[in-house]
């Protein structure tokens, strides 16, 4: 892969989420939901605690929705308007634009995150936190965000359909997050293995996310949310190459 | 002469669809080739596998030795497509999407800045660069579309129903341009209009259900056609005359058949059919001097291409 072509698709995403209402309409909600959570839904004041997990422990939920909706249009929409043909008869190979489209959407779920600093400016005024840890919790968000966004890239590359890539990716990420929810986790520990219960909860975006928020970043949840990336992206670059004029 | 794009054996199945069975042919610098077929031949599908967007089910394409399956980044770059329909990414404008083209084919500074001033001036782009391409209209979007395809001078053009849709001034603009462009490259052209083969076409590939049905110079394709050599004979007389002339033509050895084209109170006008490959125009116009026929128009037919496509395309 070479890493001049993958920027030249980056640039090109990145530039045309700010061509169009989406980048704005994104940022303002997930800032606006972020602030919701943060403050009224995670009792922010009343726990008179300084630090961001309130802010952080709704960013499952509120990337549920999100981020299959950024994901939804990576690549349906390139079949619906036909881009697609001309992309990959451009002299790049497949992999590069499976990642450099990723990249874009990452990149600006990256963009959106650092535009809710106002919070982590709130939380330092009023109190004394350890900055350490909400760095992690931030890096943990997203890397997590990566997660949900490769798995709507390679639904997105099944359809045309960008309703269906929407709800089929928030099928797909619902089961990522439930994996590590103690209620899930408590129904299997009841009669299966614990080696199982283990698993399912090594699979879950929440295990390693709240691993991280933690403040120890342990190489492994890293490696994780790292490979989990890698691997859902590689699937997007077959299922690409095997279908791309369907 | 070199050969630049060779195609060989090529097949795509879709399903138990054929939708391209067994082509081959070879396209070399400076000509000009016609795909023509009815809607449905698998010209796009052909044209796909050539610019290695589609895999072929079976069959090689090579581009100056590089076979697309084996190099098809060093294909990609010495070839410009334009897909059918022109598809561009509808929010940006033709200033971005141009630039972001420019950088994919490894253009760069002034060098690029030149190619894009260029081609724009070309395909006169410039009056709407800072306009949303979902916003243009079909002519320009289409511009887009070329603009693209020839930004880093490729050698090798395949350009998918490049006038479809097209007003006929437009259409005039574009095959100006692929005339100007077709000494120095290989460009290959799809097309259902007949008139664009004259009017752009060294040679024309004629495809029906996936299978070639006939390759040559327009020309040569015209006489393939019934009419191909025929006279068109038109005299001034009145409506009693014709059961003198018509018969007088008919006589002449040359002659297979008479085809009424007008016959009224003072014109009769007729399309005379050679017997297979004759010239018979010396004969008809002989004939007439010894009758002492007012003649007003007499020519001799190149032949119709739009019946031998039809001949060729139905059965
Ligand atoms: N992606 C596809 N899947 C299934 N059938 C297809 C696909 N693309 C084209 N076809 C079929 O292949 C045949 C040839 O199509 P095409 O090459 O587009 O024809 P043309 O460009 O000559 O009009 C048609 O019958 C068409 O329906
Ligand atoms: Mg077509």
């Amino acid at each position: 892969m070479r890493s001049y072509y993958t920027w030249v698709i980056l640039k090109r995403e990145l530039s045309s989420y700010f061509a169009t209402p989406i980048a704005y309409v994104f940022i303002v909600i997930f800032l606006f939901l972020s602030g919701i959570f943060t403050f009224y839904l995670g009792n922010f004041f009343a726990r008179s605690q300084a630090d961001l997990s309130p802010f952080f422990n709704f960013h499952p939920w509120l990337y549920l929705f999100l981020i299959p909706a950024l994901a939804m249009r990576l690549w349906a929409e390139e079949r619906k308007s036909g881009t697609i043909e001309l992309l990959l008869t451009l002299p790049v190979t497949v992999a590069e634009a499976v990642v450099g489209k990723f990249l874009a959407a990452w990149v600006f779920t990256g963009i959106a995150l650092a535009l809710t600093f106002p919070i982590w400016l709130t939380v330092n005024y009023l109190g004394k936190p350890d900055n350490s840890v909400i760095l992690a919790g931030y890096l943990g968000s997203w890397l997590m965000a990566g997660g949900f966004l490769a798995i709507g890239s390679c639904i997105s590359a099944l359809t045309k359909n960008q309703v269906i890539a929407f709800v089929i990716t928030v099928v797909v990420c619902l089961a990522f997050i439930l994996s590590g929810f103690p209620l899930v986790l408590d129904f299997f520990s009841g009669w299966a293995p614990q080696w199982l219960v283990e698993t399912i909860s090594s699979f879950s975006f929440l295990t390693h996310f709240n691993a991280i928020g933690k403040g120890i970043i342990d190489i492994r949840d890293l490696i994780y949310f790292l490979t989990l990336m890698a691997f859902w992206l590689f699937a997007t670059a077959i299922l690409i190459e095997m279908k791309k004029a369907d | 002469m070199e050969t630049k794009v060779e195609i060989r054996n090529l097949c795509k199945h879709f399903g138990s669809l054929v939708a391209v069975d067994d082509i081959s042919f070879q396209v070399n610098r400076g000509e000009v080739l016609g795909f023509l077929g009815p809607n449905g031949a698998g010209k796009s599908t052909t044209m796909k596998m050539i610019t290695g967007f589609l895999t072929p089910t079976a069959g090689t394409v090579t581009l100056d030795g590089y076979d697309i399956i084996q190099q098809p980044l060093a294909v990609k770059q010495r070839l410009g497509y334009l897909p059918e329909g022109a598809p561009a990414y509808p929010d940006m404008t033709p200033a971005a999407f141009l630039e972001f083209v420019a950088q994919i084919r490894g253009l760069q500074g002034a060098d690029k800045q030149r190619r894009i001033g260029e081609v724009v001036t070309r395909v006169n782009l410039s009056s709407v660069l800072q306009q949303p391409i979902d916003t243009l209209s079909k002519g320009f979007k289409r511009r887009v579309g070329l603009a693209q395809a020839i930004l880093h001078d490729p050698e090798v053009l395949v350009l998918d129903e490049p006038t479809d849709g097209l007003d006929p001034n437009q259409k005039h603009e574009v095959r100006a341009l692929i005339k100007a462009m077709a000494k120095e490259k290989v460009i290959i052209l799809s097309t259902h209009i007949l008139e664009e083969v004259h009017a752009v076409c060294t040679r024309a590939i004629v495809i029906a259900n996936g299978k070639i049905v006939a390759d040559g110079t327009p020309a040569e394709l015209e006489a393939k056609s019934h009419y191909h050599n025929a006279v068109t004979l038109t005299v001034s007389a009145t409506a009693h005359q014709a059961t003198e002339i018509r018969p007088a033509l008919l006589k002449l050895s040359g002659v297979a058949k008479l085809e009424l084209l007008q016959e009224d109170a003072t014109h009769l006008s007729y399309l005379i059919l050679p017997k297979s490959d004759r010239l018979i125009v010396a004969e008809v116009s002989q004939c007439a001097r010894e009758n002492h026929w007012k003649v007003e128009e007499l020519h001799v037919e190149k032949g119709r291409l739009d019946e031998v496509f039809r001949t060729l395309t139905t059965h």
